[in-house]
């Protein structure tokens, strides 16, 4: 599969135990791929450390998945907040029914059981 | 701001139809919309059409002048793709090309989508969310507004009783309009106890897998006055909003601040607030979607129109009846053809000839609200009538 740079750079990272995420010099903040600023088209965003604890805003269990994720579900996808940016990713290690808001997670890089993509997974710190 | 009438309006019936090409849907909503405005197919000097998944559903692209065709119009002819919200658009763009100089615009949407599996469907519906950081993460459209609905219950309260209330009243509205996809009767019960989508949704909680076209003719007041059309409903104002793209990078989950502009927007050409609408047609895709259309309108303030169906309140007698077609629930959600959809039941809900009409007997002022994606776009149309 062909590369999405920026995002994929971003798993990358995740795996090597790295995330970041973009800030620009007014203090706005980004996930890659953004090369410039959307303020101001300048290209000086920075890359900063993701905080590694993130709490979980929201999240769902998904009987009736797309096709790329048939042999997953059902799943719990959930948004976290990590300080600076939230992020949408899978929970691991947390059956659905034990879930809930205001709940800690750190980030993660898993595996579709489907196709074997790499999949931004949240799971107990 | 110049006021366009509205000359005509035709739809399909909504429904499966899933041997129907998008282009014979088309044909017929716009021979009912010129059928009923009185207006030869020679006037139309600009054709805006609407259209979300062809390319998945059909292989099938570069559909404006392929709808122009197929309506019989020879005029330069545009496909808008705003997810759900692209005949939404249509309008709008219709709308400003006739206070632009214009005479005669048509405009309108289609969309198949029961020739695909449900899976298929679920694939392409996926698309009008973000690619890289929600569809790569398995999240689904039903599954966007259920991770909005959830963090609604957490900072608002409501529950999934609330929601259930308004797929029961969406479906009672469409009970005896022919057009819409399900004319039956659902209790609170069969809601809650529907087969689960992605929680806290049922399948009762979704509008369904739909085919179906729509088509409006829109006219300049002085084209309307010369050849004497009759012309009683007008659009007032047309409004437009944008928000960041994807649910996580939003300021809130439980707002939605594309369908606040788009509302301002186009309440303040029309001139008229939130408190001088007597009905509505909203975008209810999944049922905390008509939820959040409330509050964004300024119907009801944030965090207070989990319960409005429930408390009867926007039901066929309440103080707002809202999605007297059924709305997207009941009359079904045929993604491309749903904005233009909105305005033709307002429109004859308004005019009188509407099988709900008699509801709102009283009705002069009416809204349409046509969301895209978890409301990163949203399109806003008030309408008038002679009083």
């Amino acid at each position: 599969m062909t590369r999405d740079a920026g995002f994929d750079d971003f798993l990358d990272a995740v795996e090597a135990g790295e995330p970041y995420y973009l800030e620009s010099p007014d203090g706005e903040t980004y996930l890659p791929p953004r090369p410039y600023d959307p303020a101001t088209g300048q290209a000086d965003l920075t890359e900063q450390p993701l905080p590694e604890v993130g709490e979980l805003l929201t999240h769902t269990t998904t009987q009736i998945p797309a096709p790329q994720f048939d042999d997953d579900a059902p799943y719990v996808t959930a948004v976290a907040s990590f300080g600076p940016v939230s992020l949408t990713g899978q929970l691991q290690q947390i059956p659905s029914d034990a879930v809930e808001i205001g709940q800690r997670v750190t980030l993660g890089v898993g595996r579709s059981a489907t196709h074997d993509e790499r999949v931004l997974v949240f799971s107990p710190p | 701001m110049t006021d366009v009438p509205v000359a005509g309006v035709g739809m399909t019936p909504f429904g499966r139809h899933a041997e129907r090409t998008g282009r014979d849907l088309f044909a017929e909503a716009a021979t009912r919309a010129f059928d009923d405005a009185g207006v030869d197919r020679e006037a139309v000097e600009e054709v805006f059409f609407g259209n979300f998944m062809g390319e998945f559903a059909e292989t099938q692209g570069h559909q404006g002048p392929l709808a122009a065709e197929m309506a019989g119009v020879d005029a330069p002819a545009t496909r808008l793709e705003s997810a759900c919200a692209s005949s939404g658009a249509a309008i709008r763009y219709g709308v400003e090309r006739i206070r632009g100089g214009a005479d005669v615009v048509l405009v309108g949407g289609a969309e198949r989508m029961n020739n695909l599996s449900t899976a298929d469907t679920t694939e392409a519906l996926a698309a009008a969310a973000d690619a890289l950081w929600e569809s790569r993460a398995g999240m689904t459209f039903p599954g966007a507004y259920a991770l909005m609905a959830n963090r609604y219950f957490e900072l608002f309260g409501g529950d999934r009783e609330d929601l259930a209330h308004i797929s029961v009243k969406n479906h009672a509205n469409a009970l005896e309009n022919d057009l819409a996809q399900y004319q039956r009767t659902l209790t609170v019960e069969d809601v809650l106890g529907a087969t689960q989508i992605s929680s806290p949704f049922g399948l009762y909680d979704c509008s369904p897998i739909s085919d179906g076209a729509s088509a409006a003719v829109l006219v300049s007041e002085s084209y309307a006055e010369t050849h004497g059309l009759d012309t009683p409903v007008r659009i007032t104002g047309t409004g437009q909003g944008s928000d960041r793209f994807a649910l996580q990078d939003r300021e809130s989950m439980v707002s939605t601040p594309a369908a606040e502009r788009a509302g301002e927007r186009a309440f303040a050409q029309a001139d008229i607030g939130p408190n001088d609408v007597d009905v509505a047609e909203v975008h209810d895709c999944f049922t905390i979607a008509e939820v959040l259309a409330l509050e964004a309108l300024g119907f009801y303030e944030p965090g207070t129109a989990i319960g409005a169906a429930r408390r009867g309140e926007t039901t066929a007698d309440g103080d707002l009846p809202v999605n007297l077609s059924g709305g997207l629930k009941a009359k079904g959600h045929p993604v491309g053809a749903t904005g233009c959809a909105q305005l033709s039941e307002l429109t004859k809900l308004l005019r009188g000839d509407h099988v709900n009409s008699d509801v709102v007997s009283d009705a002069t002022v009416g809204v349409t609200h046509n969301a895209g994606g978890t409301v990163a776009s949203c399109v806003v149309h008030v309408l008038e009538a002679d009083g």
